[in-house]
């Protein structure tokens, strides 16, 4: 076996268990299927230029790499780059979204915690200032 | 100001234990016709008990959610119980509450304004700043000047008072971290009139400023980002029969 079809073979190979690592992690709901999109898609790429190595080298060529496993190197890079930036994205989106909710919450656990004292009030009118106090206390 | 408006004082804490009951104590006797919300920033101290104790509603919010979140979640609660008007004081005991008559007064004498920002350096007082964060807010001040065309010399003061126009924008934008700089180009893009009036304000009593000497660095990068970040976004539109563009012809 040449040194060039064991590069290959790694490179199918760590592609395949790519694929399969993501399709399970769908599978156990693990992972969204939103965010696996995007993972399936890069390495199904890297998978048909490791295996299609006559392509692998038409496009190597045309693109000017002298050896063409450095292209599927740039690609992962590219890839994994593309990968990041996805992420910091949702994670921008989830620190909005987080900043929105605890902002409600406060809003509605002071609706309450008001509610909660006029009913007490109406249930007892004859309460005292202090009793107010109690019932301001208790709520959370 | 008309003396029937619903006022409400703001104040955003985080770990502000040592400070807050002066504040609240102040407010109480120097601004009475302001109800008043402090905003408990997820703080692992006794700030919130404070705040309930010196007589004040409270807010508080599940976890350390940000100065601009937290204030923002004030002016939510103002624009939610219909208050007309907003002062928005710090719990660290840095904004003079005696100096409220000031902002209510050029609010009173000028309709047209809505927001009027308390300034430390608009005529010379004793504020004493370092070197260092005197310049950073000098650089701000004129970034802010030059995009708003009119004269701006406190852009990180967070001593404001806001109409109910200026609650209900900030209540839908307001910037996250380290807001104030940003918060007053938010106004100029939405056409809103801010005037500053020179105040007196204290040394800090007691915590920490969100500006630490060595956050200062990411501070002047992430706002000089916002900045620019907004001068390339659209614009918001001027809705036909809206009297903002005819303020701003007014102006100009």
């Amino acid at each position: 076996m040449s040194s060039e079809s064991r590069v290959q073979l790694l490179a199918i190979l760590g592609t395949i268990v790519l694929l399969a690592t993501i399709l399970e992690l769908v599978r156990r709901r693990r992972l969204l299927e939103r965010y696996a999109v995007l993972w399936l898609f890069s390495a199904a790429v890297l998978l048909v230029l490791a295996v299609w190595r006559d392509l692998l080298e038409s496009v190597a060529r045309r693109l000017g790499f002298e050896v063409p496993a450095n292209l599927l190197f740039v690609l992962g890079l590219g890839f994994a780059f593309m990968l990041l930036l996805h992420f910091s994205l949702a994670v921008s989106q989830l620190a909005e979204r987080t900043k929105v909710l605890a902002q409600r919450l406060a809003l509605l656990q002071q609706r309450l915690s008001e509610t909660e004292r006029e009913l007490e009030a109406a249930r007892a009118p004859e309460a005292t200032d202090e009793r107010d106090r109690e019932g301001a206390v208790r709520a959370p | 100001m008309p003396d029937g408006s619903a006022r409400l004082a703001i104040v955003p804490a985080y770990n502000e234990e040592a400070t807050l009951p002066g504040v609240l104590e102040s407010l109480r006797r120097h601004a009475p016709g302001f109800d008043v919300l402090v905003i408990d920033d997820g703080s692992t101290d006794r700030t919130g008990e404070l705040a309930r104790t010196g007589g004040a509603t409270l807010l508080q919010l599940p976890f350390n959610v940000g100065i601009g979140g937290a204030v923002q979640s004030g002016y939510l609660y103002a624009c939610e119980h219909g208050y007309d008007y907003v002062v928005q004081v710090d719990a660290d005991g840095q904004h003079d509450a005696t100096e409220i008559a000031t902002l209510q007064d050029t609010m009173g004498a000028d309709p047209a304004l809505d927001v009027v920002c308390g300034s430390r350096f608009l005529e010379k007082r004793d504020y004493r700043a370092s070197f260092g964060r005197r310049t950073g807010i000098q650089i701000f001040a004129a970034i802010v000047s030059l995009i708003a065309r009119k004269r701006v010399t406190d852009p990180t003061s967070g001593f404001r008072l806001c109409n109910r126009r200026a609650i209900e924008l900030f209540a839908r934008d307001y910037p996250h971290d380290y807001p104030e700089v940003e918060a007053l180009l938010t106004l100029h893009y939405n056409r809103l009139t801010m005037r500053e009036v020179p105040v007196r304000m204290f040394q800090r009593g007691g915590g920490v400023s969100s500006i630490r000497s060595g956050k200062s660095a990411y501070y002047m990068v992430k706002v000089l980002l916002a900045i620019f970040m907004g001068l390339a976004r659209r614009r918001p539109f001027v809705e036909p029969g809206d009297e903002s563009a005819l303020r701003a012809l007014e102006r100009a």
